[in-house]
């Protein structure tokens, strides 16, 4: 019975969470991946196309709200994101229009775009404030939990409780169906393997007649397809608030080094790592402690190795860990 | 066919091609020589789009190609080969070949939707031609290999194979035969003279091998620093007392002189 408990509270406190937050890392990982393998460069304005990408969806919603439109049970969230996508991908495309062709065409080096996207980066996180303001917006609605710990204990008996919220079910769900399209698109369609021949070898890509303007305009509206969707389902699962998003590009970037840069399946791994490793190294044990050890034994501390402030110290520690052991990531990608 | 007219590229103040000009004539096959350095790559790549031209023209069939991208290229039947085989080392040896018509129906991503029909059609058509190229390159039992995993020179008659999917008008092959051994040569050598035979390629050929450019090109055209210095079949070139000293050097050749005299 104490081991079921301290099962059940482990899964409740930490593998969960750790599973929603790792889909939601690894779709950004995606986007930071395809980005720097297509298009051969660092985007660091990754974060803030993600809380542009959020904000629009939140104004959608709350549009919806004000009309009386909603999708019973579920967010109505869901039913805006079309429209934050399509609008994330217009912004990106504007982008890459006016500023990162200018320097595709100068044949710029790898630290200038970089550069470039800083920039970038500063804009939007302007526009961003500047639209929906810097505060903390909730923007979920619908039924909140799928299993409340009440009905769990209800149901199991048990001591311990166990939660699965909404937000979580749906972010595995969509992270999931997001992954196999993406997979498929990639590997099945005529435009995906022109996408990956680019990535493989540019030269030959080019000397094969693909059209490079046509797959760097797929490679950003796929990308902008999946930070917003990354972006609105984080949201969903805390709040949202410009500051957040732009902080996540340290986790989302190193998810994707620690993966193997250009290495979509790396990727989607790295978010698990990074995400499973902020969890238990910030999570405070003493409550499944106390159910597996002796009475004797039992700690008197809350035995958590870092407070929750670090969490992002440790998405560094795993990069380093990494990158002095395996320069390529997990998973062979490019190195850095 | 192609004309080139007073070409130069210069890296800073290094004139790897400077102030080349030739003619290629239609249905030939030109062998293009020279030392090490000569320029012969850059030309290539100056021909081929990779590399902007400092100065000087390039026509293809009366129209001015001169610095166009290489994906506009190859939809005018352009095409050409590294002197180091490039592959899509992920993929497949076929998926390699099929890589190569570009603008299919499939690239268009309304249409993975709503023409799957016409993809699939496509697809059908062109795996088909790949298989048949494989043949055609005595490599089709590496198929569904990936092509990262093949040796250097069947790497170089994959690239040959890339030429084979679209109806090419021109090939330029960088180092076709090179790190290549006899036999699978001999299989390049064939297969260059049955394409420019059965289906009118004209091909411009950078080669090493004497024997390869003598059994194959004619005229020759040979390159040293930049320019070019001389054209005709290969015993003419061969004469030329230019182009000895420019693969030998002076004092080299007049030693061979003296050996040939005395």
């Amino acid at each position: 019975m104490d081991f079921l408990n301290a099962l059940v509270a482990f899964s409740n406190y930490v593998l969960i969470p750790a599973v929603a937050y790792g889909s939601q890392l690894a779709l950004g990982a995606l986007g930071v991946t395809l980005i720097y393998g297509i298009l051969r460069f660092s985007n660091f304005a990754h974060g803030d196309t993600m809380a542009f990408g959020t904000m629009v969806t939140i104004l959608f919603t709350w549009w919806f709200q004000s009309m009386g439109i909603n999708l019973g049970p579920l967010p109505t969230a869901l039913l805006a994101l079309p429209f934050g996508i399509l609008g994330t991908m217009i912004l990106v495309l504007i982008t890459d229009r006016m500023v990162y062709r200018f320097y595709r065409k100068q044949k710029a080096a790898p630290v200038i775009f970089v550069m470039v996207s800083l920039g970038v980066m500063f804009i939007l996180n302007g526009l961003v404030r500047f639209i929906i303001g810097p505060g903390d917006r909730r923007f979920a609605d619908g039924e909140r939990f799928i299993m409340t710990a009440r009905e769990f204990k209800h149901m199991t008996g048990l001591k311990e409780g166990l939660a699965l919220k909404t937000t979580q079910g749906i972010t595995v769900v969509t992270a999931v169906l997001v992954v196999i399209a993406l997979f498929w698109f990639l590997n099945r369609t005529r435009t995906g393997k022109s996408m990956r021949a680019f990535s493989d070898n540019e030269d030959l890509a080019l000397l094969s007649g693909i059209n490079p303007e046509r797959v760097v305009v797929y490679t950003w509206m796929i990308v902008a397809a999946l930070i917003t969707i990354a972006g609105v389902l984080y949201g969903l699962d805390k709040s949202f608030k410009p500051f957040t998003y732009f902080q996540l590009l340290l986790p989302i970037f190193a998810s994707a080094i620690v993966g193997g840069l250009g290495n979509p399946i790396g990727a989607i791994a790295g978010g698990f790592v990074i995400a499973f490793s902020e969890m238990t190294i910030t999570y405070a044990w003493k409550k499944v402690l106390v159910y597996l050890m002796p009475e004797s034994l039992e700690p008197s501390g809350l035995v958590q190795l870092l407070s929750t402030d670090y969490k992002f110290a440790v998405s560094f520690v795993i990069l380093i860990i990494v990158l002095l052991f395996r320069p390529t990531g997990l998973f062979k990608g490019k190195s850095v | 066919m192609i004309v080139v007219e007073d070409v130069s590229k210069h890296f800073g103040g290094f004139r790897a091609v400077d102030g080349a000009t030739m003619q290629i004539a239609e249905g030939s096959i030109t062998g293009l020589i020279g030392p090490n350095g000569a320029g012969k790559t850059t030309l290539f790549n100056v021909i081929a789009g990779v590399l902007k031209p400092t100065g000087g023209r390039v026509t293809m069939q009366g129209e001015d190609i001169t610095g166009l991208p290489p994906h506009e290229l190859f939809h005018k039947g352009l095409m050409r080969t590294f002197q180091i085989a490039h592959e899509f080392s992920s993929m497949t040896v076929r998926e390699n070949l099929m890589m190569v018509p570009g603008g299919q129906s499939g690239e268009a991503l309304w249409n993975t939707w709503f023409h799957r029909g016409r993809i699939a059609q496509e697809e059908a058509a062109l795996l088909k031609k790949a298989d048949e190229v494989l043949e055609f390159l005595t490599i089709d039992h590496l198929k569904d290999e990936k092509a990262g995993n093949l040796s250097g020179g069947q790497k170089k008659l994959l690239e040959l194979g890339r030429t084979m999917m679209v109806d090419a008008k021109i090939v330029f092959l960088d180092e076709v035969g090179a790190g290549v051994n006899r036999t699978l040569l001999n299989t390049i050598g064939d297969a260059i003279i049955r394409l420019n035979k059965e289906r009118g390629y004209t091909f411009v050929v950078i080669e090493h091998d004497m024997d390869f450019i003598g059994r194959l090109c004619d005229p020759v055209i040979c390159m040293a620093e930049g320019k070019v210095l001389a054209e005709g079949t290969l015993d003419e070139i061969k004469a030329n007392e230019q182009v000895i000293e420019a693969y030998l050097g002076t004092g080299l050749k007049n030693k061979v002189k003296e050996e040939a005299a005395g």
